[in-house]
Formats: structure tokens, sequence, C-alpha cells
């Protein structure tokens, strides 16, 4: 009973609380045109040159980062997304482009008008947050070595201890099982794609400054993550695993003329690590995309009237902090799913003989 | 779509940065956090294995000094039985010794006695003799005057002695 009076009341609250800020930002909606939802959930999911904090109307708060590009005419450049202002000017014949291929990205005009796409290797929002959870990953992993270091005997407590268990829990229950012998040799690695995937993850539901960048939901890590599974599993393989792929046990007939096994082996070994880029960018990507468009609601709803628009954002509100839970969750099971399939794959890669020695097969069932 | 095509400056960074991380916690952060369990774990069941041989030495230990002390009393008792036994052997044969010797002595004394009566009759005897010879020659050195009168009478004397002796 006490309980439900808590929650009422802070239902209450919050709904007190929410209601100014749209009307607010109704006022701005109204002085421009209509809220184009789509671009806008598109525009938070993609990479971006600046590290937006707030914006409002034409006020930015903003972190600046480094742009570095390299063009075929002009040579390497250096300067900060600053000079940019938000996408409204160019600087030295560099402009964020607002529409066509190109949209959101840095391009150059050349002389006879075109929008040409230098080499970008800009630190943007997604590069910069890479760095921040490699950085944090690298310094709780390192803090726990070195708390194991100084007593090895004795069980750590607290946070540390807690890293522990999460990383045992890990190597014991999804890569040793999934890989079978010499796990050792893949274990240090699996575990670092496991951690560096959750944090990236957790990073990413954090909605302000040092978090909130849409990185594991980004096409480009996630196939650097997939690319590195791939190599790892076919270049460790055994001598059986080559065999099957390349002269698989089938009648000869499907092998010699025309390599039609051969060729559907190759493709199923470059399957594996598709599937997996496109598994982690999408449910991620899915995830950021639910988030935004339920708090677009808000802002959707301001033009019916502030009573359906109170109703609204009180909706938001909970189905927001409900798919924040879920999306944790997600954080968790996709560094997993991402962790035990590279496990097992490249567990298949180290079979002795046909189909002997696996048993966690069927990834298709995750 | 631009969200599903990977930017070449993102796939840069990642491997740098992801490089970086794999570099660095696969050569000085999961091995050795993995060997250190590891090590903690053997180190724990060898104390729990070493803890129960110490518990299962402790109660064979405790068996033998069990099986000892009821031996050792036991023997005790069989000592002080045979204690006892002894005892009263030694006891009944000191008495029975005693018994003996007493009864060698009391004869041995006896007969001393009866040797020396024997022998104190002898002398007596023979002292008598001297002394009624001499108190007989007293006499008849007044009485006979020839030797073989004499001799005659003493031999008839002599006889009368004996006879009355026996």
């Amino acid at each position: 009973m006490k309980r439900r009076l808590h929650i009422f009341s802070l239902t209450v609250l919050l709904l007190l609380f929410l209601t100014p800020l749209p009307v607010s930002a109704g006022n701005n909606a109204d002085s421009r045109e209509e809220l184009n939802v789509k671009e806008f959930i598109l525009e938070h999911l993609a990479d971006s040159y600046e590290w937006q904090i707030v914006s409002n109307g034409n006020w930015h708060l903003t972190v600046p980062l480094p742009v570095i590009l390299y063009s075929k005419t002009s040579g390497w450049h250096l300067f900060m997304s600053s000079a940019f202002q938000h996408g409204a000017t160019a600087h030295n014949g560099f402009s964020i482009a607002s529409s066509g291929k190109y949209k959101g990205k840095v391009v150059e005009s050349v002389n006879n008008g075109d929008a040409v796409r230098p080499l970008d290797l800009s630190l943007t929002k997604n590069a910069l947050s890479l760095w921040l959870s490699s950085l944090l990953v690298i310094v709780v992993m390192m803090t726990v070595t070195r708390s194991l270091r100084r007593n090895p005997l004795s069980a750590a407590k607290g946070f540390i201890g807690m890293m522990e268990m999460f990383i045992l829990s890990v190597n014991d229950e999804v890569i040793k099982p999934s890989i079978g012998r010499d796990y050792e040799r893949y274990a240090p690695y699996l575990l670092t794609v496991f951690f560096f995937i959750f944090t990236n993850n957790l990073m990413g539901l954090i909605p302000v400054f040092p978090g909130g960048a849409n990185v594991t939901g980004n096409i480009a890590v996630t196939m650097v993550l997939a690319l590195i599974t791939y190599l790892t599993v076919n270049l460790t393989g055994t001598k059986a695993y080559y065999k099957d792929i390349l002269w698989p046990d089938v009648p000869t007939w499907l092998k010699v003329p025309i390599p039609l096994m051969p060729v559907v082996e190759i493709v199923g070994t470059l399957t594996k690590p598709f599937a997996l880029m496109i598994r982690l960018f999408a449910n991620i990507m899915a995830g950021h995309s639910i988030v935004l468009g339920l708090t677009m609601l808000i802002f959707v709803t301001v033009s019916m009237g502030s009573a359906v628009n109170s109703t609204m954002t009180f909706v938001s509100v909970i189905f927001t902090v409900f798919i924040d839970f879920v999306e944790l969750l997600i954080a968790y099971i996709q560094a997993y799913v991402f962790t035990l399939l590279s496990a097992v794959f490249i567990g298949q890669a180290r079979m002795e003989s046909h189909g002997k020695k696996n048993v966690l097969t069927k990834e298709e069932q995750l | 779509m631009s969200l599903l095509t990977p930017e070449p400056g993102l796939i840069f960074w990642m491997l740098l940065s992801f490089g970086i991380v794999v570099l660095v916690l696969t050569k000085y952060g999961f091995p050795v956090i993995l060997k250190m369990v590891e090590q903690r774990k053997n180190f724990i069941e060898e104390s729990l294995l070493s803890a129960r041989k110490a518990r299962e030495e402790l109660s064979k230990l405790k068996e033998t000094s069990e099986a000892l002390l009821s031996k050792t009393r036991l023997e005790q008792a069989n000592i002080l039985r045979e204690t006892a036994r002894l005892q009263e052997q030694l006891i009944e044969k000191a008495r029975e010794e005693a018994r003996t010797e007493s009864d060698k002595l009391i004869v041995s004394a006896r007969q001393q006695i009866e040797a020396e009566k024997e022998e104190a009759l002898l002398t007596l005897r023979n002292e008598v003799t001297l002394l009624s010879v001499d108190l007989a020659e007293k006499i008849l050195r007044k009485k006979l005057g020839t030797k073989e009168e004499q001799i005659s009478l003493i031999d008839s004397l002599m006889e009368e002695i004996k006879i009355s002796q026996s």
C-alpha cells in the first residue's frame, strides 16, 4: 500500500515536472516548420562531427571534435568541427552536405561545383566514444588485474569481486563449453570482445555527453568485430575444418566438375560473421530508435492540445524507462551472443574430425 | 542508406582503439586474471583436501589411541591380577619355607640334643667308670691283695653294671 502510494506520488511529480517542458518546446515548434521525426531519429542514430549536449532552436551546446581530412587536391587538413558552426558554414572549401548522397558528411567542393567526399579520418562522436569506452575497459580490467596480483589468494570484495565473477562467468559458461579443448588460447580475446561490446552498449544507454553515441549500432564497428572473428576462425582452423570446407563429405559429382559444395561452404563461412555483424548492429540501433521514437512522442503531440500532450508525455516517460531497462538486458545479451557465437565458430574450426567434437552448433537458435 | 554503409574513418578508429584494447588486455589483463583465479582455485582445493586429510588422520589417531588405551587398561588389569596372584603365591611359599625351615631346625635341634645327651651320658659313664675304678682301687687296695682277685672282682662288677644299665 505504502509502495503504491509512493509510485503514485512519483508519477504525479513527474507529470508536474514535465508538463512545462513541452509547452516551451511547442512554442519553438510553432515558430519553426513541422518537426520531421524520421529525420530527427536518423540524425541521432548516425555519426556526427560534434558531440551535441543540448540544442534549443538555434542555440547549441556541443563538444567540438577534430576533423581530419585528406583531399586529393589539397592534401591533409585538421581543424575543429566548430569551424562548421553546426553545419551552417563552409571551411576551406569543406562543408557538411545537407542533402544528397553524402548527407551529414563532410564534402569538398571542387572546381566544377561537384561535391567530392575526401578521405575522412575525423575523430567523430562515435570514434571518441570508442576511445572513451576503450579507456574505461582497460582501466577497469587493469584494476581487477592489479588487485588480483596484489593478493591472489584472498577473494576480492566490492566492485572488483563483482568484475571477477563476471569475467569468470563469461569464461566458464560461454567460452569454455563452446570452444572445448585449448580454449585458453582464445579466452583473453573473446573476453575482450565481450567487455568491449558490453561497455559500448552501456555507454550508448547514457543519454548525455560521455555516453549516448550509437557505437555498437554503427555498422563500421560491428564490421570490424565480425571481421576479426572471421579471421580468427578461419586462420586457426584444424585440417579437418579446412577439409570440410574444400572437400566436404558429399557425393563426388557435387564437387568435381563444378565445385558446388565447396562454394556453398565458403559462402557459409562468410554468412556466419555477416550475421554477427548485422545482429549486433541491428539490435543496438533498434534500441536507440525505439527510445528516440518514444521521446519524440512528446514533441509530436504538442500540436494536439495540452491534455493529449500531458498524457502522451506520461506514457512516453513510462515506456522510455521500460525500454531502457530492456536495453540494459539487450546490452548484456548482445555482448553475450556475439561472444558465444564467436566461441562456437572457433570451436567448429577446432574440430578434430567431421562432426565429432561440437555439440553447440545450433547458433541459429539464438 | 548511410546507416548501412560503413564509414572508412570509423573503421580506422575502430581498428586502432579496439586493437589497442585487445593488445593490452590479451597481454596484461585477462591471462593474468584467469591464471590468478585458477591459482586461487587450486589453492582452495588443496586446502580443502589437506584439511580433510588432516581430519581423517586425526580421527584415525584418535581411534588408535582409543584402542591403545583400552588395550593398556586390559593389560593393567591383567598385571594387577597377576601381581595379586604372585603375591599370594610368594606369601604362601614363604610361609611354606618358613614352616619347613622351622621343622628342620626343630629336628636338628632335637638331634643335637640327643647327640649331646648321648655324649654327656658317655662322658658321665666314663667319668663314673674312672671314678668307680679309682674308688674301687682304693677300696680293693686294702681288701684284695692279689691281682687276680682284683680283676675278677672288677669284671664281675662291670658285668653287673652292664646288666643293670641295659
